[in-house]
C-alpha cells in the first residue's frame, strides 16, 4: 500500500519536466514560424548579375562552385553595333581583322564572327566554349556599345544557398532575383 | 567601314578610352540592307518555381515514412530503402540544395536582414524536421537527410568511439551551430555551405579541399558510424536537443527488455544507454547534488566570462564579411596609392569603395558593431553548453532497460532484430525460448 506522503502521481517529475520543455519547443517554433512567415517570400528566388555593376574582374570564371562556371556571356544583338572592328573580339592592336586565333581576345574562341553585309559583322557566343571571364566584356564595354555582358546562366547555375561568386564579386554585382524574372538583360539601343 | 575602326584605333592610341569608361552605345544601331534577323539571347530557365512544392512534398512524405518506419512497422530494410530515395533524391537530383541543414542560416539572415526575404520553402526545410523531432525523434536523420543517409550506407565495419571522445567531439555541432547563426545573421557568409563535405560529392564538382573532405570524411565513415552526423552537423544539434523531450521514442524491444545484452553493442553510434539503478539511500546522491548546486551557481559566471572572450572575436570574426573586408582594405594604410596598370579584382574593387569610401566605412561600422553584439551571445551560448554539459554529468537517470538516449539516437534501426523479443515478434524465434519478464521490470508495451 503506497505511503500517505507519497501519493503515486500517473506522471513522473521527468516525464513532466520534458513535456514542459516539449511545449515550450513548439511555442518557440511556432513564434518563429509566424514571425518568419510575414517576412516570407512566395517565389523563391535566384542569383543574377546586375550588368551595370559589373567590373569584369574575372572572377565568375573562377570562383563558381561548378568546374565550369554557370557565368557565360550573354550578347543583346539588339544593342550591337555589327563593328568590323569588334573590341570584344579582337585583341587591342590585331595583326589583322580577321578570326585568326591570334587575333581574337576570348581565350577559348567562344565568339562566332560571321560577316551579314559591308560593313556589318555579326558576332554570337558559343556557350559551350564561353568560360564567363569577361574579357570581351571588357572590351565591349570599354570602346563599344556594351552589347556583350555576364549573365548567369540557369541551365547550368545550381542556385547555392550562398553564391560563392557573390561573395567575391569586385564590383558587388550579384544580387537575387525571384525565380520568375531571372534575367537582367539589357534590352533596347 | 575602315573608317570606324581606324576611328577607334586613334581613341585607343589617345588613351581616351578609359576617360569614357562609363559611356556604352557610342555605335548607332546598323541599318541592314539584306532580310537579316537579329539573334535574340536565349534566356534558359531555371527549375521551375512550382518544383519547390515537389521537394517539400517530398520532405514531409519522407518524413512520415521514415518516423511510421522506425517507431511503428520497425523496419531497417524499410529505412533503407528511404536512405536510398532520400539520397538520390535531395542528394545527387537536387544536389544537396535544398538542405535543412543550410535552413537556419537563412532563418537567422531573414531575422536580422529586412532585405531577405526567406524563401518559405528554406522555413519549411527548417521547421518540419525539428517538429517531427519533437515528437518522435531524430527520424529525419534516419532516412530523410542526404548527408546521413549517405554515412548511414556506407557504414561497413563500426568501430566504438570512447565515451570521452564522443562526449568532447559531440560539443563541436553546438558551436559550429552558434558560429553558423553568428555569421549568416550578420550577413557575412553561410558557414554550413560552406563547409558542407558533401554537397561537392553530390554535385561530382567542387573546390580540393571541400572534395578532399568529404572523401575523408567517407572513407573515415566507413569504420566509425556518421563521423558528420554525430560531430559536425549543426542542424543535428538542433534536432538533438528537440529530441531529447521527444513526445515518442525508438525502443529497441517491441514489448519488454529481457536483460540479455544482446543489443549492447548493436548501435554504432555509440547511442545505446545501459540500465543505471538509482542507490538504495538518498544520502549516496549527495556529492553529485553538491556538485549540481555548486555548477549552477558557477554557470552564470561561466557564460559572462565566455561572453566575454566571444566579444573579443567580433573584430577578427567581421573580417569575414565581404563588406568589412573591403574597407579594411580600402582603409589600409599599405594601400597602393594608384591603381596597378592592369587592374586586378582587389584592385577593381578598392576602385568600387573609392567611390563612396564615407558610405562604405558606415556600413562597415554598422556591421562590426551587429558582430560585436553577436560575439557576446556566441560567447554566451559556448559557455551555456559547456556548463549544461558539466551538469549533466551529475544528473543519475533512472533506467530499468536498455534504451537508446533520446538525442544521440539516430532512428537507423539497427538493434531492432538484436532484441529476441522483436525477434519474437518477427516468428523469428519461438516465445517459449525467452525468458519471462523479470515481474519488478515488466512494463505494459507502449506504443
Amino acid at each position: 500500500m503506497p505511503s500517505l506522503n507519497q501519493p503515486s502521481s500517473p506522471v513522473s517529475r521527468r516525464d513532466f519536466l520534458r513535456s514542459g520543455a516539449r511545449i515550450a519547443g513548439m511555442t518557440g517554433a511556432g513564434a518563429l514560424l509566424g514571425l518568419m512567415a510575414q517576412r516570407a517570400g512566395a517565389v523563391t528566388h535566384v542569383w543574377q548579375i546586375d550588368p551595370a555593376k559589373c567590373v569584369r574582374c574575372g572572377r565568375c570564371a573562377t570562383d563558381c562552385v561548378l568546374e565550369q562556371s554557370a557565368v557565360k556571356c550573354v550578347h543583346t544583338h539588339a544593342i550591337c553595333g555589327y563593328c568590323e572592328l569588334c573590341t570584344g573580339y579582337f585583341e587591342p592592336e590585331p595583326n589583322a581583322l580577321n578570326t585568326g586565333a591570334e587575333n581574337q581576345l576570348c581565350p577559348t574562341a567562344a565568339i562566332i564572327r560571321k560577316f551579314i553585309e559591308d560593313p556589318y559583322y555579326e558576332y554570337v557566343i558559343d556557350e559551350q566554349l564561353c568560360i564567363g571571364c569577361g574579357k570581351c566584356v571588357e572590351g565591349c564595354n570599354r570602346f563599344g556599345n556594351g552589347s556583350l555582358y555576364l549573365q548567369v546562366r540557369h541551365d547550368r547555375c545550381v542556385n547555392c544557398n550562398e553564391c560563392s561568386i557573390a561573395r567575391v564579386c569586385a564590383g558587388d554585382a550579384f544580387r537575387r532575383v525571384p525565380v520568375d524574372h531571372p534575367y537582367l538583360l539589357k534590352t533596347s539601343h | 567601314m575602315r573608317a570606324r575602326g581606324l576611328f577607334i584605333w586613334i581613341w585607343l592610341l589617345l588613351g581616351l578610352g578609359a576617360t569614357v569608361f562609363a559611356a556604352e552605345r557610342r555605335f548607332p544601331p546598323p541599318e541592314f540592307e539584306t532580310d537579316y534577323v537579329m539573334p535574340v539571347a536565349a534566356t534558359p530557365e531555371p527549375r521551375s518555381a512550382a518544383m519547390q512544392y515537389v521537394d517539400l512534398a517530398v520532405l514531409a512524405g519522407g518524413l512520415g515514412l521514415a518516423t511510421w518506419l522506425a517507431l511503428r512497422r520497425r523496419s531497417r530494410k524499410g529505412l533503407i530503402g528511404l536512405s536510398i530515395f532520400s539520397l538520390v533524391y535531395f542528394g545527387f537530383y537536387r544536389a544537396g540544395c535544398i538542405c535543412a541543414i543550410g535552413a537556419p542560416q537563412n532563418v537567422a539572415l531573414g531575422l536580422f536582414d529586412n532585405g531577405y526575404a526567406i524563401p518559405f520553402t528554406a522555413l519549411a526545410f527548417f521547421i518540419l524536421p525539428l517538429a517531427v523531432a519533437l515528437f518522435a525523434g531524430r527520424t529525419f536523420c534516419a532516412a530523410v537527410c542526404p548527408h546521413g543517409a549517405l554515412q548511414d550506407l556506407i557504414l561497413i565495419r563500426p568501430v566504438k568511439v570512447p565515451a570521452w571522445l564522443e562526449a568532447g567531439l559531440g560539443l563541436f555541432p553546438y558551436f559550429f551551430l552558434g558560429a553558423g547563426l553568428l555569421f549568416a545573421a550578420t550577413g557575412a557568409t553561410f558557414l554550413f555551405c560552406r563547409y558542407d563535405p558533401f554537397v561537392p560529392l553530390f554535385r561530382m564538382n567542387g573546390s580540393f579541399l571541400m572534395v578532399g573532405l568529404g572523401l575523408g570524411l567517407l572513407v573515415l565513415g566507413m569504420f566509425v558510424g556518421r563521423p558528420y552526423c554525430r560531430f559536425v552537423c549543426p542542424y543535428g544539434a538542433l534536432l538533438r536537443m528537440a529530441a531529447a523531450v521527444s513526445r515518442w521514442r525508438i525502443r529497441i524491444t517491441p514489448n519488454y527488455c529481457t536483460q540479455c545484452r544482446l543489443c549492447e553493442e548493436s548501435c554504432p553510434y555509440g547511442a545505446i544507454r545501459e540500465p543505471v539503478n538509482l542507490p538504495s539511500t538518498p544520502q549516496a546522491l549527495a556529492p553529485d547534488r553538491r556538485r549540481m548546486g555548486r555548477l549552477l551557481v558557477l554557470l552564470p559566471a561561466l557564460i559572462l566570462a565566455t561572453a566575454w572572450l566571444g566579444s573579443r572575436l567580433a573584430t577578427p570574426f567581421s573580417k569575414l564579411h565581404p563588406k568589412v573586408a573591403l574597407a579594411e582594405a580600402y582603409h589600409a594604410p599599405d594601400r597602393p596609392a594608384a591603381p596597378p596598370p592592369v587592374a586586378t579584382p582587389d584592385s577593381l574593387a578598392l576602385a568600387r569603395a573609392d567611390r563612396d569610401p564615407d558610405g562604405l566605412l558606415a556600413e562597415a561600422v554598422a556591421i562590426r558593431k551587429r558582430f560585436r553584439i553577436g560575439g557576446w551571445l556566441f560567447g554566451g551560448w559556448i559557455g551555456l553548453v559547456l556548463g549544461v554539459r558539466l551538469m549533466a554529468l551529475s544528473l543519475r537517470p533512472a533506467r530499468n532497460d536498455f534504451e537508446p538516449d533520446r538525442s544521440a539516437c539516430l532512428a537507423c534501426g539497427r538493434c531492432y532484430t538484436y532484441c529476441p523479443n522483436e525477434r519474437v515478434r518477427l516468428g523469428l524465434l519461438a516465445p517459449e525460448a525467452l525468458p519471462l519478464p523479470p515481474a519488478t521490470l515488466a512494463q505494459p508495451p507502449k506504443a
